[in-house]
């Protein structure tokens, strides 16, 4: 039963992500470039995702469990450190220089486009750097 | 700061938002799950019993979803810049970024943030500084 709400929740985000916009890198980068013609959409995008998500957050909280019956599963790390930071900077270049991030660059995966997948790839050796280093030093 | 008028879309960019933000929903309270996609993506790489099913349907979704858009709606627009050489490095930062720091747009910008956590709050604050910082160089300084 999680493996299909799972597949439904990534059909609903996929679509949600083509309607808002976000798998347009140009549209991405029109965002982030404030010097510029600026295109403020995606702050709607992250405004209206974070209002239902909150509400929903606050329920899943109060309730402990989830309507399936499985634990609650949170982050519960607190430390805001180097990792944190920089990793994050990180990812701001890269989603500045290509327009897309993990998500987008997925659902982006099925137009066929050889640029996606360049993306895609070079996105998974990335993930596949920081497995491979997190797992030499513990 | 100029707004493109012509490029705005705030009915639509809401209304995905609302979708984006309906699908964490579902998943925080059906499964007890962050819907973070370089976390979802990222866990697979280190597959655990029992915990990589839902994950590979998550990504499934993902993937299946332009073909069910296209089917209700049209697909908008995409038009992507970069060239081969900056897309790998875009790649390679987007991929070794968000599992460093722990999440992307997604899993901080949206769920961390619905959640108030401080850590998310950080993150976001930091790639989206990163993302204005690089897109007024490669806009203003080296490119246009």
């Amino acid at each position: 039963m999680q493996t299909l709400v799972a597949f439904v929740v990534g059909l609903i985000f996929g679509c949600g992500l083509i309607l808002a916009g976000m798998t347009n890198p140009a549209k991405v980068i029109a965002f982030l470039d404030l010097a510029g013609p600026w295109d403020p959409s995606l702050a709607l995008v992250m405004g209206g995702a974070m209002a239902v998500a909150s509400a929903a957050f606050a329920l899943a909280r109060s309730r402990g469990r989830s309507l399936l019956g499985l634990p609650l599963q949170l982050p519960t790390l607190k430390t805001i450190d180097r990792k944190l930071v920089l990793g994050s900077m990180a990812f701001g270049i890269g989603w500045g220089l290509g327009g897309l991030c993990p998500g987008p660059a997925l659902v982006a995966l099925a137009s066929g486009r050889h640029e996606v997948l360049v993306f895609v790839a070079a996105m998974l050796v990335g993930m596949a750097i920081h497995e491979f280093s997190s797992r030499k030093i513990p | 700061m100029t707004i493109d008028w012509t490029s705005f879309t705030p009915w639509t960019s809401l209304a995905g938002g609302l979708l984006i933000g309906l699908a964490a929903s579902l998943l925080v309270l059906m499964n007890g799950r962050i819907a973070g996609i370089s976390g979802v993506v990222g866990g697979l790489l280190r597959p655990r019993t029992g915990d990589t099913a839902w994950r590979a349907a998550f990504i499934l979704g993902m993937l299946l979803a332009p073909g069910l858009y296209a089917w209700v709606w049209q697909m908008p627009q995409s038009e992507i810049t970069a060239s081969t050489p900056l897309l790998v490095a875009a790649g390679l930062l987007v991929g070794i970024g968000t599992r460093f720091g722990a999440g992307c747009t997604s899993g901080h910008g949206v769920c961390g943030l619905a959640r108030g956590s401080a850590r998310s709050l950080v993150a976001t604050l930091s790639f989206m500084l990163a993302g204005f910082i690089t897109v007024f160089v490669t806009r203003h300084v080296v490119g246009g």
